[in-house]
């Protein structure tokens, strides 16, 4: 793979010396499992030239560094975890999108907007000016870091986010410390814990905020194989120590705090969306999950740009984030063979305690959302919510889903109320 | 003979130097910086592994005009006077600066009824643009501001300026000049022979004939190992918040609080690397390690910015730091020359001498013959150009023209700020090296973005350990 791609009949732009200019079909910014399937679909559909930017090394997004199975289900509707690990299957992806026909460039970003569809990309190569007939957003997501979510105390080494940890341990064998505490107790923070014994740290104890998981559920988690203390009903209310990370003091929801010896602490899961791009092009945000408003055709408001994956919710799956790259270049085809741009259509909007749904527009008559479902997010677990969807004051849709909806999981409300939505209507409200 | 000029491990030189500053603080450092100009020995060395690595590192990065100082004060000339040298010396090495002018924002009749007074005070300061607005024209400059703004008194000379790069200017001037800089080197112990000082280091000893007190928040205690107790440094906590620079178009000027007897208020202003900063706080406290955020004291700095700037608070944090800030008993600053000792203190100077630091120095050299050291005669110093590390001046991401001569500078490693391995290599084999994570973090912006490292921390610190292990010093470990 090249680090820079060719440039079809490069030119500078006027008042712009230096600076390339070129168009190409479909510009894919983001190479992860959503970016690169919708590229692959794409090329292999004939769209023209398909150009998907990364701006990493390598392709693949964020499994490049999950050193552990369950990419690659078949159907990722499903629990069932895939067979493949994470680098495994990110390199079936770049591999796939790129024999379908797709150009694959690494170490290039996009830096902002020069027009509707023109983004500004910098690489080794030089600065270029890609003008595209349709772009797609799939930027991705990542987690937290301690400041962001506002944790006192001193500024040490010694912390990370999950992200980090896997690079550091998996693709630059950095040495990490000796015993660790890491903060989440979901799939996301058994496998911290997995990447930490890779590293010879031990890991101390888990910190969640939240009460323990139902059983059957837990049962889903990742199993160390020595068990590994879970705190729960507990925040991290300081880190301590100059230098080198020493300590960290925990509150339980009782009111007892404590210190807990450790050289290492790992934020883990708490995703924003990462939603520069998307910002700085002025594409409207949903206030919810902090990713461009979609509609279920995965259409910004901006026409041509499309957004996918976890750049709309913080997170799902990677093969759920893939399968919304394969539908939406679907919907990226249909947009170059002339089908007209809609309107904004009727947000979605949610009531407390849900924080937020995905896709968060809808066009009365539109094609359904992925799997037929909207996503959803709960602040606190609710045993047998009963999800409403109305308008204007008036019910469109009432419904139980089968489990228990938790926070940090996707709960998930079907879309066959879409149509009866009235498209001069309100907003609509989803609320439990 | 190949003069080490950068030191930061093994034993000190062993000859006599004419005169060390202790303290490699923006002050301390732009000392040196004049020193430089002189036929002197002249050594700058300071207890942490980096230039700028105490209280000049965290402050809130303002070029003041010093309108709001006590009139009369030393304080007060020294800014005013500082102001124009730096604000010049900024546009002369690519220090970053913008002068987006301040508002004093009257939030209650109270801060309203204070404005004619502090506008009054401006002038007695030789500041002449001072003028108050009514709440029209603040809401017309100011469109985020959250309701119930009565007035503000416009400030248009204040500016904000990179902290960083000025105490890196003025260290690489000075070890250019001949200085020797000399970190991880902390003063433990003063003997005086009536002629020489031997200062005992963590690194051993060193011999000088005169000594400049620039220590921060360590000068009283350095002062009293000198045998002097003028003053006592009490460390004031600042806390700040820097917002995403996602949310810089909220803000168009620095926002600041109206001092009254029941309190000063935070001030929220833009960063020259395109964030906005909430603070800070106030605290006086005991511990000069005490450099921790608390959950009270950000608390209430979110408060204060909701009723400000309530999208601001909405905005992502990137990141949260406290300073301490060298406060005395005294309302002034305190620079004396000790004849007796050959000493020099340069002590109590606050938020302000960002600001003063050229001034400072340059006040320093007109007592330090006191001192009974002949500076004979002064020479040019070569111009410096510093990288730009600010966002109202073209980044080398941006300049295609540097990117074509060399592909580094088109290589990102860090995303959220788009530092690129150039500029990384660049900071690493720097006059002073960058030899830590916040140091090249100081130097480029590499991991002090908002994902603090989430994408490309473990890549900036494998950068940072191959620096190290080409100089032959241990490798640090991941962050």
């Amino acid at each position: 793979m090249r680090p820079d791609g060719p440039s079809a009949r490069p030119h500078s732009p006027a008042g712009h010396p230096g600076i390339t200019e070129r168009t190409v079909d479909v510009l894919v910014v983001g190479g992860g499992p959503a970016g690169l399937t919708a590229a692959r679909r794409l090329a292999a559909a004939g769209a023209g030239r398909v150009e998907v930017l990364d701006r990493e090394r390598e392709p693949g997004g964020i499994p490049r560094h999950c050193f552990h199975g369950g990419f690659g289900a078949r159907d990722p509707r499903h629990l069932v975890p895939g067979p493949l690990h994470g680098p495994e299957y990110a390199r079936r992806l770049a591999a796939d999108a790129l024999s379908a026909g797709a150009a694959l460039r690494t170490s290039v970003t996009a830096t902002g907007w020069a027009g509707p569809r023109t983004l500004e990309i910098t690489g080794p190569g030089g600065i270029e000016r890609v003008t595209a007939r349709a772009v797609v957003l799939a930027t991705g997501a990542r987690e937290r870091p301690r400041a962001a979510r506002l944790i006192p105390g001193t500024r040490p080494a010694g912390v990370l986010t999950t992200g980090e940890l896997q690079q550091a341990v998996h693709l630059h064998g950095r040495r990490i410390g000796s015993r660790a505490v890491v903060v989440g107790a979901d799939a996301i923070a058994h496998n911290a814990v997995l990447t930490l014994r890779a590293a010879g740290v031990e890991t101390v104890a888990l910190v969640s905020s939240r009460p323990p998981l139902p059983v059957p559920l837990s049962l889903s988690l990742p199993r160390p194989r020595r068990p590994v203390t879970v705190l729960h009903r507990t925040t991290v209310t300081e880190l301590v120590g100059h230098g080198r990370l020493t300590g960290v003091r925990l509150r339980h929801e009782d009111g007892r705090t404590a210190v807990v010896a450790c050289d290492t602490v790992v934020f883990t899961g708490d995703w924003i969306p990462d939603h520069e791009l998307a910002r700085r092009g002025g594409i409207p945000l949903d206030p919810g999950t902090r990713g461009p408003a979609v509609d279920t055709a995965y259409r910004t408001a901006e026409p041509g740009v499309f957004a996918v994956g976890n750049l709309l919710h913080g997170v799902e799956r990677a093969g759920i984030a893939a399968e919304e790259g394969r539908v939406a270049a679907g919907q990226v085809l249909r947009h170059l063979a002339g089908e007209p741009w809609p309107g904004p259509g009727l947000p979605v909007r949610v009531g407390a305690p849900l924080l937020w749904a995905a896709p968060n527009r809808v066009h009365p008559g539109g094609p359904p959302p992925l799997y037929g479902r909207f996503i959803l997010r709960t602040a606190r677990p609710l045993a047998l919510p009963r999800l409403t969807v109305s308008q204007d004051g008036r019910i469109l849709y009432r419904r139980r889903p089968p489990l228990p909806a938790l926070p940090g999981r996707p709960v998930h409300l079907g879309s066959g109320w879409t149509s009866a939505a009235d498209p001069a209507g309100g907003a609509l409200l989803i609320t439990v | 003979m190949i003069r080490v000029r950068v030191t930061t491990a093994g034993p000190l030189p062993g000859a006599t130097y004419d005169v060390v500053v202790v303290g490699a603080g923006v002050v301390g450092s732009a000392i040196a910086r004049e020193l430089a100009r002189h036929r002197l020995r002249t050594a700058l060395v300071d207890a942490r592994d980096d230039v700028g690595d105490g209280t000049s590192k965290a402050n809130t990065a303002i070029l003041h005009t010093g309108f709001d100082a006590v009139p009369g004060s030393l304080e007060s000339r020294l800014v005013r006077e500082g102001r124009h040298l730096l604000a010049a010396y900024a546009a002369e090495t690519g220090i970053p600066v913008e002068p987006l002018g301040a508002l004093l924002v009257a939030w209650d009749r109270e801060q309203l009824d204070a404005l004619p007074a502090l506008a009054a005070k401006a002038e007695r300061n030789g500041y002449h643009e001072a003028a108050i607005i009514g709440p029209d024209e603040v809401y017309r400059r100011e469109p985020r501001l959250g309701p119930g703004a009565l007035g503000a008194l416009d400030v248009p000379g204040e500016s904000v300026i990179c902290p960083w790069t000025t105490t890196l200017a003025y260290a690489t001037q000075a070890v250019r000049g001949g200085v020797e800089l000399h970190l991880n080197c902390r003063v433990e112990n003063i003997a005086d022979d009536g002629e020489h000082h031997e200062l005992t280091t963590g690194r051993g000893p060193l011999r000088t004939r005169h000594l400049i007190n620039a220590a921060g928040l360590h000068a009283d205690e350095l002062d009293r190992r000198l045998g002097r107790d003028d003053f006592t440094v009490t460390p004031r906590r600042g806390q700040l918040i820097v917002f995403d620079k996602l949310a810089r178009p909220l803000v168009n000027h620095i926002l600041l609080p109206v001092p009254t007897a029941l309190g000063k208020g935070v001030l929220v202003s833009p960063t020259v690397y395109g964030n906005v900063m909430l603070g800070p706080t106030a605290e006086d406290l005991d511990d000069k390690r005490a450099t921790n955020s608390t959950e009270e004291g950000l608390r209430a700095l979110l408060s204060q910015g909701e009723r400000i700037m309530p999208e601001l608070v909405a905005e992502e944090i990137t990141t949260v730091y406290a300073g301490l800030r060298s406060a005395t008993e005294h309302e002034d600053y305190r620079i004396r020359a000790h004849p007796a000792q050959r000493s020099l203190t340069v002590g109590g100077i606050r938020s302000t001498g960002l600001t003063a630091s050229m001034a400072i120095a340059a006040h320093v050299m007109d007592l330090l013959p006191e001192t009974g050291l002949a500076l004979g005669p002064a020479r040019e110093l070569e111009p410096i150009r510093m990288p730009n590390i600010g966002e109202a001046f073209p980044r080398p991401y941006q300049r295609p023209e540097l990117i074509a001569a060399d592909p580094a500078y088109g290589t990102l490693v860090c995303h959220c700020e788009r530092v690129s391995l150039g500029e990384i290599r660049d900071a690493l084999t720097a006059t002073v090296p960058a030899c830590s994570a916040d140091g090249l973090r100081r130097r480029t912006r590499a991991r002090g973005g908002r994902c603090q490292g989430f994408y490309c921390g473990p890549a900036v610190d494998d950068l940072l350990d191959t620096a190290a292990a080409e100089r032959g010093a241990p490798g640090t470990v991941t962050r």
